[in-house]
């Protein structure tokens, strides 16, 4: 049930993208948002997708697992697509009531929607190739140099490491309560939705006292094993640039540059 | 009342890369009035195991039958099947949730949709089994009971659903040794008083040796050992095998018999230990 959410999930394996450095995955990924924003024409599009489903195949993610994660913001989506058809003035297709359908709406609701498929795709491939923990440091050390304006990057890369963390505990804690309240007779399928919401009581209460109960035992972890922020901690696994990265970084740099000429085409 | 079990296979994510096969074509049958100790590792398959027999998890394969009734064509409605069998998960105590212990009691029997009277009268019932006085916890937070006693507050409530099969899983883990005993010796008044079939998960052998009337050892998914306890532990070599063990006190009599020559011994409890020794000693005074 709760299992079905693939959006932010790591799929464990062994490929070229999943050994990259995470910095350079979550550059990449920034560029790739910010190039479908320059995209002004479906050219751009379908380079962008190119090399989209190129780093998916190279990443051997099923596309099966990716394609799930999509059916999440269906709704969102469609609610786009559905709003840009009818409300853009210009050359009428199809009229009908207070309905109209103009040649510039439904281009520009293609174009939302494509837009937002890819950027949807584009962003989980992220997420899908990189270990949590490997995010975070990454993004830690991109924050570092922001540290000199006062943010807290160690902090914020702490905070995102221990929610994503807990995200998987969390998971199984509240599986093991909903199972056994159902042992209790519990029902959380039928009734309206006011009964519904009253239902899940017996589900919450526990769940709060066992995320006070685990947060806890976790900040005491923390203190026994000295820990007093992030000036001057090492880490085990130091994270660097390869080679792979330098050859990322101009496959990317290529990319952006055929996308910027797209515009013109 | 009894519960067979043909054929059970079941896979945890099937499809998904991390795709693991938790129970390997598993049958047997508890008998009316028994009480079944299940031991095995952690990981074994024990708690996916339990949640079949409750409707909790819908089997890959094979039947679980409850009185003759097939509970796994999915004709079963889920209500009927837990008001037949209670299941009580690890930690208990963490599904609590009532402001006041009768009020958790009451949780389970109030979902069956009995009226107000037959509620009442059953959480006084269920209190009073689990050894626990009403009138001085029922108005109590369970919250501000100690560890053992919101244990069986949280065993009351299933028990208050009137179960016909009443499951444990690990019902003394994390208990300090007083609470240990006081739980131990609940599950035997309860199933004195009610005379119902009882299963329960145990990592203490002591436990599982002075309790069941059947054994069953679940080693990879798969049934290892079955029988009663004394065939069961027996097989002190196999059990250990798999790196579980035999009550202490068999190690203990086992070791005396080896480096005895004329002393033979089948004892599992220190009672019988205690008994086989002294008799021994009396023959070598004679």
């Amino acid at each position: 049930m709760i299992r079905d959410i693939t959006l932010g999930q790591y799929y464990p394996g062994k490929s070229v993208i999943h050994k990259l450095d995470a910095r350079t995955k979550i550059i990449g990924t920034i560029a790739f948002i910010v190039e479908l924003f320059i995209v002004n024409n479906f050219w751009g599009f379908l380079i962008a997708a190119g090399a989209m489903f190129a780093v998916i195949g190279v990443s051997r993610v099923p596309l099966k697992f990716i394609f799930r994660g999509l059916t999440a913001v269906f709704v969102i989506i469609l609610f786009t697509f559905v709003i840009n058809l009818f409300m853009v003035d210009g050359r009428v297709l199809w009229h009908w009531w207070i309905l109209t359908i103009t040649y510039e709406g439904l281009r520009r609701a293609l174009f939302m929607a494509v837009r937002l498929v890819l950027l949807i795709i584009g962003s989980s491939i992220l997420t899908l190739c990189t270990k949590p923990i490997e995010l975070t440091d990454g993004l830690e050390k991109l924050l570092k140099p922001l540290q000199k304006v006062g943010v807290p990057s160690h902090e914020i890369a702490l905070m995102m490491t221990i929610a994503l963390r807990f995200i998987p505990t969390l998971m199984e804690e509240t599986d093991k309560i909903i199972k056994a309240q159902q042992a209790r007779g519990a029902d959380f399928e039928s009734g309206s939705i006011i009964q519904r919401a009253k239902n899940l009581i017996p589900i919450l209460i526990p769940l709060f006292i066992s995320s006070f109960r685990i947060a806890q035992e976790l900040a005491l972890a923390m203190e026994a094993r000295c820990y007093n922020g992030g000036s001057g901690r090492t880490r085990m696994n130091e994270i660097h640039f390869k080679k792979k990265d330098m050859v990322a970084a101009v496959v990317l740099a290529v990319f952006l540059g055929v996308v910027i000429a797209s515009r013109w085409i | 009342m009894s519960i067979e079990v043909r054929n059970l296979t079941f896979t945890y994510a099937p499809g998904m890369p991390d795709e693991t096969l938790a129970i390997d074509d598993i049958s047997f049958s508890i008998a009316d009035g028994q009480i079944c100790g299940i031991i095995g590792h952690t990981g074994s398959g024990k708690s996916t195991l339990l949640q079949h027999l409750n409707g909790l998890l819908k089997p890959g394969s094979g039947e679980i039958y409850i009185d003759d009734a097939c509970i796994t064509d999915g004709k079963t409605k889920l209500v009927d099947i837990r008001k037949k069998v209670g299941l009580v998960f690890q930690y208990p105590e963490y599904q609590l949730f009532e402001e006041t212990v009768a009020k958790d009691v009451a949780f389970g029997p109030k979902n069956l949709g009995l009226d107000a009277e037959e509620i009442d009268k059953r959480v006084r019932d269920a209190i009073a089994v689990v050894g626990l006085d009403y009138e001085e916890v029922s108005e109590k937070s369970p919250f501000e009971l100690s560890g053992g006693q919101k244990r069986r507050v949280a065993i009351a409530g299933v028990i208050a659903m009137n179960p016909k099969i009443l499951i444990l899983d690990e019902p003394t883990a994390g208990l300090d040794p007083t609470a240990h005993a006081e739980v131990i010796s609940m599950v035997k008044d309860i199933h004195e008083k009610l005379g119902i079939i009882m299963i329960f998960v145990s990592h203490n052998m002591r436990d599982i040796a002075n309790l069941s009337d059947k054994v069953l050892v679940i080693n990879e998914g798969k049934i290892a050992l079955e029988g009663t306890p004394r065939e069961v532990f027996a097989e002190r070599a196999f059990l250990q095998s798999m790196g579980l063990d035999v009550p202490p006190i068999v190690n203990i009599v086992k070791k005396l018999e080896e480096k005895t020559e004329d002393f033979t011994t089948e004892a599992l409890t220190a009672d019988e230990a205690a008994d086989e020794i002294c008799a021994y000693i009396n023959k070598q005074n004679r």
